[in-house]
């Protein structure tokens, strides 16, 4: 049964890499259409600068996630597939008219505004629609009718305050975010306008993300006492988590020295101590929440995959990153880390 | 219609959507390395430019491509969780692989791309490569699910639990490497024809020994040797198909060719119409003997016709129509691309007539058709199984009830997106006419791949 705790594991992996980059995807295209018309800034520059090398990227890994839950859980796949046929479907319309016209956006220059604001408002809101995913699992909205048929009850989803307060902490989370790695972004590409605006949105949103997350905790509490008790049993972890969170507010406030000029903020330790709260909490999060994958009826035991499969499947994964490694290794210095890249000046 | 029914046309939609872009989306990057070797060898800016204009095509199909198979992906699940559950359970291996290629492809495309002016020019070729092989590998990995539907293997099924899974056994099922090369072969068929389309549309357009003219004839000429090429390749490999069809899937054989009776030196019927009632093919050219030669190379091979199964169990016969029209098209491509090659060469014309060129125009929307066609064939003609003699369509369908609003939701966003991708197009190789990229070609320091306006 070790077996089944390492595909876990990967699938945790997986919702946690995904998620970290939607954000910023999603955030990005978010922050580009609402400074679309300042071009002085420099802030749209600097999302786009960044979105249109990765949001390929970003992709592959929502489809690698859903490939890894039917591979290694098939039989969650089965009632996920089932009862998330149509929030399922709303995502993905929602996914591809944000991807094609991102992409047609970067291609049609004289169109790029309205094309622009699709594609922002869409994936402002694909997250909130997305981590729905996570109430759904918690079983209380799931009708079993008679001979096992199952379907998603969309009038009490909602009409659920959990829902809302996940739905609301996906979207503060992302502007939250991408707005401290946008900071962290112009920084290192010596764009200072850009940069105290995107430390300013951090600075707002940070607080507000907070309160999102004392708000799912409260409802909860409410709605689905099995998981918080779960949540509360590592209330060290939590704590932790909101050790990070201070930390990293705390970071945009540190005085330093750039170019010989006095700049308040060190975004990238803000980016790295807001990563690891995230880290820290949805550990605690997906720890209350097992062995369910979908409460009551399907856990990681009952849904797992044939072991000579997994092992397979397994072995895939690690030569297949082995290869990769190095192909996101290049991509990273060119796009992330090349500084003549960063610092070309605007378009 | 009824729910089961829906989420066939459903899927099929998608799937029927996704594939053109992703088709195209193989074929033109053996397009762009071809182009991209000439301008090495010869120096002429002609090719690199030809690379830079299909660099940018490739990327809006993209757009649509990628979305589109992320959907294909996600409502296999969604719509046929009876399915995915075999899937994951036997055959999860091609769907992991092509994760990996996704993220080649992916990346490189990006690098291709984005950073084309600040790596060197071999290393722009290599990520060219890299990308062409993500693409083709993804392909030939998607296919591999396609091929364990028709000819399953590497599990037991017992009391209707699946074991004894042997996840390799599955991965090379009997009919992988004939299907997933087939498609593969008429991807860069597609590909090629694509690109022969715009380049004979622009002849016609063009005023005869212009530089215009000269950089369009050019493209012609290329795209017509890779099409004749793989174009005959794939007939080959097709008559291949068939073969497997004759050994593994003989109901599939028989619905093809709107054959009853199960006979040694059996006819192959062209063109017609099956008709139940007579158990023949009407207004059909039979050819006698054919059908058994190409089945097994020898005419009294003994083909099995559809009254060995039970009626519930036939394919659609309209497959026999679908499958024609494959052909037919097929033969036709490698005639029109001997005939554009040889024209100068035999004739010793200065000039291409117009119908010769109207004839390479519509090369490109025929040889997407050949590949609709054979995609819903090789799908349909499955029917009534999803996976052939384990599960049958209507079992592995989504419980869920009204299909039809999301089946209205789904055409709705593949209009729009088509229309876009269009609009996109036209207006960006309006806005970038030849003539600008020559001279950002010619001109140092002027950025060709990243240039967009
Ligand atoms: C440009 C596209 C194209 C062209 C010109 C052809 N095909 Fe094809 N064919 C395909 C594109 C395609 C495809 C889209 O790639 C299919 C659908 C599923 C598959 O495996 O490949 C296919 C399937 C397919 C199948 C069914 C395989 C199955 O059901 O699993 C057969 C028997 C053939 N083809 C045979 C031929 C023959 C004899 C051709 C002679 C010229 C031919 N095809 C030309
Ligand atoms: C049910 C069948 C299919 C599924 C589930 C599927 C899935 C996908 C997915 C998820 C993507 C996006 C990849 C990304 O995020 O980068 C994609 C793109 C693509 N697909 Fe499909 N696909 C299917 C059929 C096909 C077929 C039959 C072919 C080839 C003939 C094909 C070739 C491609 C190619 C070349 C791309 C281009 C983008 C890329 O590779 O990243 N696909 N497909
Ligand atoms: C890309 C080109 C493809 C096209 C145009 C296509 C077309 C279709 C069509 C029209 C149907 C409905 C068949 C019917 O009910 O009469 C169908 C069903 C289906 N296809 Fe394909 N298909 C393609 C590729 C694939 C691939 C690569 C896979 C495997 C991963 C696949 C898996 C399925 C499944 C699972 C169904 C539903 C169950 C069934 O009807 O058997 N298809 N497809």
């Amino acid at each position: 049964m070790v077996d089944a705790y390492i595909a876990i594991t990967i699938l945790w992996g997986f919702v946690f890499i995904y998620a970290v980059m939607a954000t910023m995807d999603f955030g990005a295209g978010f922050w580009s259409m609402l400074y679309i018309n300042k071009n002085h800034t420099g802030a749209t520059n600097i999302a786009n600068r960044y979105l249109s090398p990765t949001w390929e990227v970003t992709n592959t890994f929502i489809v690698a996630l859903v490939v890894a839950v039917y591979s290694l859980f098939p039989r969650g796949a089965y009632t996920l597939g089932t009862v998330l046929l149509i929030p399922g479907s709303f995502i993905l319309v929602l996914l591809t008219l944000r991807s094609a016209f991102l992409v047609f956006s970067n291609i049609a220059e004289e169109y790029r505004k309205p094309l622009t604001y699709v594609s922002g408002i869409c994936g402002f809101l694909i997250p909130g629609l997305l981590i729905s995913v996570l109430p759904i699992t918690h079983g209380q909205y799931i009708d079993t009718f008679e001979g096992g048929r199952q379907s998603l009850n969309l009038a009490r989803l909602f009409t659920s305050p959990n829902e809302y307060a996940f739905f609301f902490f996906a979207i503060s989370s992302t502007l939250f975010l991408s707005s401290l790695l946008l900071a962290d972004y112009s920084k290192v590409s010596n764009e200072f306008h850009a940069y105290k605006i995107y430390r300013r949105d951090a600075l707002i949103l940070g607080p507000i993300t907070m309160v999102m997350t004392i708000a799912i905790m409260v409802t909860l509490k409410r709605e689905v006492p099995w998981l918080y008790n779960g949540m509360m049993e590592h209330l060290p972890l939590l704590i932790l988590s909101v050790g990070f969170f201070l930390t990293g507010g705390l970071a945009l406030f540190l005085p330093t020295r750039k170019n010989g000029a006095r700049v308040f903020g060190m975004p990238r330790i803000a980016v790295i101590a807001i990563t690891l709260q995230y880290l820290t909490a949805s550990y605690v999060y997906g720890r209350a929440h097992l062995p369910y994958l979908v409460y009551p009826d399907v856990t990681i035991h009952t849904a797992f995959t044939d072991p000579s499969s997994f092992r397979a499947v397994f072995a895939t994964y690690i030569v297949g990153f082995a290869i990769l490694f190095p192909g996101f290794v290049y991509f990273w210095s060119l796009f992330m880390h090349d500084k003549k890249y960063l610092r070309r000046n605007a378009e | 219609m009824s729910d089961l029914l829906i989420a066939r046309s459903l899927f099929g939609t998608t799937m029927g959507f996704h594939i053109i872009h992703a088709t195209i989306g193989v074929g033109l990057p053996l397009m762009m390395i071809c182009a991209e070797l000439l301008y090495q060898k010869t120096k002429d800016p002609d090719y690199v430019v030809m690379a830079k204009r299909w660099t940018k095509t490739f990327a809006i199909l993209l757009g649509v491509g990628i979305p589109t198979g992320t959907i294909a992906g996600t409502q296999l699940s969604l719509l046929w969780p009876g399915f995915m559950e075999v899937i994951g359970r036997v055959m999860a291996l091609p769907f992991q692989i092509e994760i990996y290629a996704f993220f080649v492809e992916a990346l490189f495309m990006s690098i291709y791309v984005y950073a084309a002016e600040r790596i060197k020019p071999w290393m722009r070729l290599a990520s060219l490569f890299l990308v062409a092989l993500g693409a083709l590998a993804s392909a030939v990995l998607i296919t591999n699910v396609h091929a364990f539907q028709g000819t399953p293997a590497g599990f037991d099924v017992v009391n209707g639990e699946i074991v004894n899974v042997d996840p390799w056994k599955a991965f090379f099922n009997p009919s992988f490497f004939v299907t997933a090369t087939h498609v593969a072969l008429s991807a860069y068929v597609v590909g090629a024809f694509v690109v022969a389309m715009v380049a004979a549309f622009k002849l016609i357009r063009a005023e005869h020994g212009t530089r215009i003219y000269k950089f369009h004839q050019k493209a012609l000429t290329l795209s017509l040797i890779v099409g004749g090429i793989f174009s005959l390749l794939t007939a080959v490999n097709g008559h291949a198909s068939a073969q497997m069809l004759h050994e593994y899937q003989p109901e599939k054989l028989a619905a093809a060719e709107g054959l009853f009776e199960t006979q040694s030196h059996a006819p192959l019927a062209i063109g017609g119409v099956t008709d139940k009632e007579t158990e023949s093919v009407k207004y059909a050219i039979e050819i006698p003997w054919a059908l058994s030669f190409l089945a097994g190379n020898s005419f009294d091979t003994v083909v099995k016709g559809l009254n060995e199964w039970p009626e519930n169990e036939w394919p659609p016969l309209f497959t026999h129509t679908l499958f024609n029209g494959m052909v037919f098209i097929g033969t036709f491509l490698i005639l029109i691309a001997v005939l554009g090659l040889l024209w100068k060469k035999l004739f010793k014309k200065p000039n291409y007539p117009k119908w010769l060129l109207w004839s390479l125009v519509a090369s490109g929307p025929l040889s997407i058709l050949a590949m609709e066609f054979g995609w819903i064939f090789a799908c349909t003609g499955r029917q009534p199984w999803n996976i052939y003699r384990v599960l049958p369509t209507a079992d592995s369908v989504t419980s869920q009830t009204n299909l039809g609003p999301l089946f209205a939701l789904f055409v709705a966003v593949y209009v729009i997106l088509a229309a876009a991708a269009l609009f996109v197009l036209l207006h960006y190789f309006k806005k970038n006419p030849v003539e600008k990229d020559f001279a950002r070609a010619e001109t140092k320091g002027v950025p060709l791949f990243s240039s967009n306006t």
